[in-house]
């Protein structure tokens, strides 16, 4: 596992909800400029892990170590100047339902780069809608939006800060085929255009195939095997191969 | 008997989880960052969106306290006494507690189902990692407007039902507007207004807490949202009473009345 150029580390990862051993021993790194998808079943603990990246999850044993920072170890001040550089897509999208589509965007803003004034703000908002090509909802409502148009609003509000990172739970579930591989393609896009490192959650293959550098296969808890889709399609393994059949 | 002590158990606990709730509240409110775009927000919302409902109700209750005491005071030739009476009533209780359950009602529910909404659609989660902590921009905001916005409320729901009662008091008969005043102002004193102004400061509070609470620990998707909305109304209405409860002891021991 190479680590010379690592933003993310993960060491010997475990966490657990009561009897269930969600993740055990899991260990694996994302290097700079890389796009990752971690594939598995749904309840595997895929976003188990992404939360425990970010550090909405604390972990049982194990660190995580997130631009040198152990996230694991971070007091609340020194967890938010991480989390400055990290994007995170939720797969629910998570746009604030009280506030406008601008006002959505400019939230993120107001609390990292406050020295901006009210013109600076605005154009980095319509940068960002621009970047996901709907820059005419700007003063619409989450509620007024289709599944698809959210998805690109929550990429352009996670993609304002210029994050290093992004981490993308699901980004295509609960979307047609055709929207999710509009979002895919919109994913490496933007990843190509700022220079970004992707950690991408899913089971979507038509995704995995359009986004994916490397992949992880989370089984049973652990880093059960990692590859390129190439190389994993070619693997005998029967757990593997059921996710390619 | 063991389903009666588990029912036990499980009240406890959540009576420590609402004090651990309530104890990180105060953390949250004396340390910086202050949120105040969204409290003001929060007042704006919880008090002058809630003024029609709490003062139409307010002058209603003037109204049908005045008209039912009338008949029981005529009897006792006392009817002079009708400003005097329905003043204390509604000054020390009536309005205050009216005011309190309508707050429970209308506000306590919302905050219940929007928290407990942005709670199982991640938007919580979301603002935790724009940087941004939620306990203080969520919770602290909202539970400081209804404990500062319902003693607001109540003071003008006390003035609406006062005027309630003075037309309540003038449908069956004449008493001037100067002499309704003028005897009203007369019975009310210090020991009627302040404790019952301070205990609508509690109310807000409970008011607050409890939708607070039980939306932000809002689980088991759609139904845990509509589960928590409910309980935070009655929850907060049954503490509004309890409260209450507790004010007039205290309010009988130190001789205010």
């Amino acid at each position: 596992m190479s680590t010379d150029h690592a933003v993310i580390t993960i060491s010997h990862l475990n966490k657990s909800f009561g009897q269930n051993h969600v993740l055990r021993d899991f260990s694996f790194s994302l290097n700079k400029g890389e796009n990752v998808v971690v594939l598995g079943k749904s309840g595997s603990g895929k976003s188990v892990l992404i939360k425990c990246i970010i550090g909405l999850v604390k972990p049982e044993s194990g660190s995580v170590t997130v631009l040198g920072k152990d996230i694991v170890s971070l007091g609340h001040n020194e967890l938010d100047k991480v989390r400055a550089r990290v994007g995170f897509l939720f797969q629910s999208n998570a746009l604030y339902d009280s506030m406008s589509v601008r006002e959505n965007l400019e939230f993120p803003l107001r609390r990292h780069k406050n020295k901006l004034d009210k013109i600076q703000v605005t154009e980095l908002v319509l940068e960002a809608l621009d970047n996901v090509g709907l820059k005419h909802t700007v003063d619409m409502r989450p509620s007024e939006l289709s599944g698809g148009m959210k998805k690109r609003i929550a990429l352009a509000r996670t993609l304002i800060l210029k994050p290093e990172i992004i981490l993308y739970d699901e980004p295509t579930t609960g979307l047609d085929p055709i929207t999710g591989k509009e979002i895919s393609r919109l994913m490496r896009e933007l990843a190509q255009k700022y220079q970004t490192s992707s950690l991408i959650i899913s089971h979507d293959l038509n995704c995995v195939e359009i986004v994916a550098d490397r992949i992880v296969m989370l089984i049973d808890g652990t880093c059960y095997a990692v590859g390129t889709l190439d190389e994993l399609k070619r693997s005998t393994d029967p757990k593997i191969k059921t996710f390619f059949e | 008997m063991m389903i009666q002590t588990q029912g036990f158990r499980n009240f406890l606990a959540e009576t420590g989880d609402v004090a651990r709730f309530t104890a990180r509240f105060f953390k949250a409110v004396f340390s910086p960052r202050f949120e105040m775009a969204e409290f003001l927000r929060q007042c704006f919302y919880i008090g002058y969106k809630s003024l029609p409902l709490v003062m139409i109700t307010a002058f209603i209750m003037g109204l049908v306290i005045t008209i039912q005491s009338r008949p029981t005071l005529v009897e006792f030739g006392a009817e002079a006494w009708l400003p005097k009476m329905v003043s204390v009533s509604l000054v020390r209780e009536i309005a205050p507690v009216i005011t309190a359950l309508i707050c429970a009602g209308k506000i306590g529910s919302g905050i219940g189902a929007e928290l407990g909404s942005m709670k199982v659609t991640e938007q919580i989660d979301a603002m935790e990692v724009s940087g941004t902590n939620p306990f203080k921009f969520l919770i602290a905001t909202r539970v400081l407007a209804t404990t500062l916005m319902v003693p607001l409320l109540a003071v003008l729901a006390d003035t609406v039902s006062l005027y309630g009662g003075y037309l309540g008091a003038n449908i069956r008969g004449v008493v001037s507007w100067d002499l309704y005043w003028n005897q009203v102002f007369e019975t009310l004193v210090f020991g009627d207004v302040m404790p019952s102004l301070l205990k609508t400061f509690f109310f807000g509070f409970a008011i607050g807490i409890i939708g607070c609470y039980k939306g932000y620990n809002s689980n088991k998707g759609t139904e845990g949202v509509g589960r928590s909305a409910n309980s935070a109304v009655v929850i907060s209405s049954l503490l509004v009473f309890i409260i209450d409860l507790v004010a007039v002891q205290i309010t009988d021991l130190l001789n205010l009345n």
